[in-house]
């Protein structure tokens, strides 16, 4: 069959309007644009924690549950601590009774009371959202309801969320939950609503000894900044990729 | 071609149309992408600000020294220093507005958090000042003996 004349021009024409047309489609996911943002920021969140100093009081636990209208005595927390034991014969106990909201005030945890010259360490582990870097509780989000600030919080949209849960399943960390008075998915937001008015996150503030700390780590003069520069941090999990942003000061590999 | 055969081609167009139309009218206008890129950034640009104005509930020593000055002073002369008023007092929120009253928590389990013993090497809560609850008065309230704001014994006498 013999292509007629018309047929193809009309062929190159819809070629040319594709070929012109297709750039216009695809802006949206142009990656060079949106690395250029991300380099001009000046501005990441990150956070210190010093496992060295917890104390295990809970009061960054019950601070975040009051400031940010978490049900107080619902078993989901947006922060926890957890309490390791490692024992001279090496078993680890591990507990977080309420999430710590009411503080570490008896020396029995997993059922057993170890005595004091059995223990070879024993500390307490703050945990939060890691406001990864590359947040893996976004990616699986089917209606973007949940993202990422080019401060690095991620933040969950309450009125689009549809509560299908992948992201609390996604995250490497558990630091996801559903709020079970909204029906939406929650997580820790670095309080967002603070560190945006110059103030510090509630945990922050409630913390008696400094063990929980924020600061942009993008400023190499901020005082938190400094320290995870220049100490030796680790960070929880990072096998993951997920490049998390909490640093912690004094890591067990008993911690997981 | 065959009417027939693309027919079914107008019902997939129709269906498409409608699916477009009804996504303009659901998806809010300000449902773009930001500085992040489209896996990180596609969101509700309008959320941001909602998140923004959440209530701040915990004002911090600051606010308390306003009207609360000597007990803060005499607070911030003691150990206890480093407790935020409201760790005890409950969040301030538009104190003396709303709340008009904070409550004050005087249950033995308060000063326990940080003061019931705990022999944990490497951490510093070895190093509070504890007491094993179940021997230590256990029948007194904590402040019968202790003044919370200034816990030193011997400056209460």
């Amino acid at each position: 069959m013999q292509p007629s004349r018309r047929k193809f021009l009309k062929t190159v024409c819809a070629g040319a309007a594709s070929l012109i047309a297709a750039p216009v489609i695809l802006k949206f996911l142009e990656p060079g644009e949106a690395l250029a943002a991300m380099e001009k920021s000046k501005l990441r969140w990150a956070f210190l924690v010093d496992t060295h100093k917890c104390i295990g009081c809970g009061f960054c636990v019950k601070a975040c549950k009051n400031e940010n209208e978490i049900p107080y005595d619902a078993s989901v927390s947006r922060t926890w601590v957890e309490r390791y034991v490692v024992k001279k014969d090496g078993t680890v106990l591990i507990d977080s009774p309420k999430a710590g909201r009411d503080g570490f005030t008896s020396p029995e945890v997993e059922g057993q009371t170890p005595e004091a010259q059995d223990i070879a360490k024993a500390f307490f582990v703050p945990k939060l959202c890691n406001q990864c870097e590359n947040p893996p509780c976004v990616q699986v989000c089917p209606v973007g309801a949940t993202y990422q600030l080019k401060e690095g919080v991620v933040l969950v949209d309450r009125k689009w969320c549809i509560g299908c849960g992948y992201c609390i399943a996604s995250c490497p960390y558990g630091a996801r939950f559903f709020n079970p008075q909204l029906k939406v998915a929650e997580k820790c937001t670095f309080c967002y609503h603070r560190i945006k008015k110059g103030m510090k996150p509630a945990c922050v503030g409630a913390c008696p000894v400094g063990a929980r700390q924020i600061g942009n780590i993008k400023d190499p003069e901020d005082p938190v900044a400094k320290v995870i520069t220049t100490s030796r941090v680790a960070v929880l999990k990072d096998e993951y990729g997920t490049d998390p942003q909490v640093y912690y000061l004094g890591l067990d590999r008993a911690v997981r | 071609m065959n009417r027939h055969v693309l027919r079914p081609v107008f019902v997939a167009l129709g269906l498409l149309a409608i699916i477009l139309i009804a996504r303009t009218i659901m998806v809010p206008s300000d449902f773009r992408i930001s500085e992040k890129g489209f896996m990180y950034g596609y969101h509700r640009q309008g959320n941001e600000a909602e998140w923004e104005n959440f209530k701040v509930k915990y004002r911090s020593k600051k606010y308390c020294e306003d009207c609360h000055g000597d007990e803060v002073s005499g607070n911030l002369s003691s150990p206890h220093k480093i407790i935020e008023c409201e760790n005890c007092h409950g969040p301030a929120i538009d104190h003396p507005d709303n709340p008009e009253k904070l409550p004050i928590d005087r249950n033995r389990d308060l000063c326990l958090r940080c003061h019931a013993k705990l022999p944990y090497p490497t951490s510093m809560r070895s190093e509070i000042k504890g007491i094993d609850p179940k021997a230590h008065h256990p029948e007194k309230a904590c402040f019968s003996c202790h003044n919370p704001h200034h816990p030193n014994l011997e400056d209460r006498k």
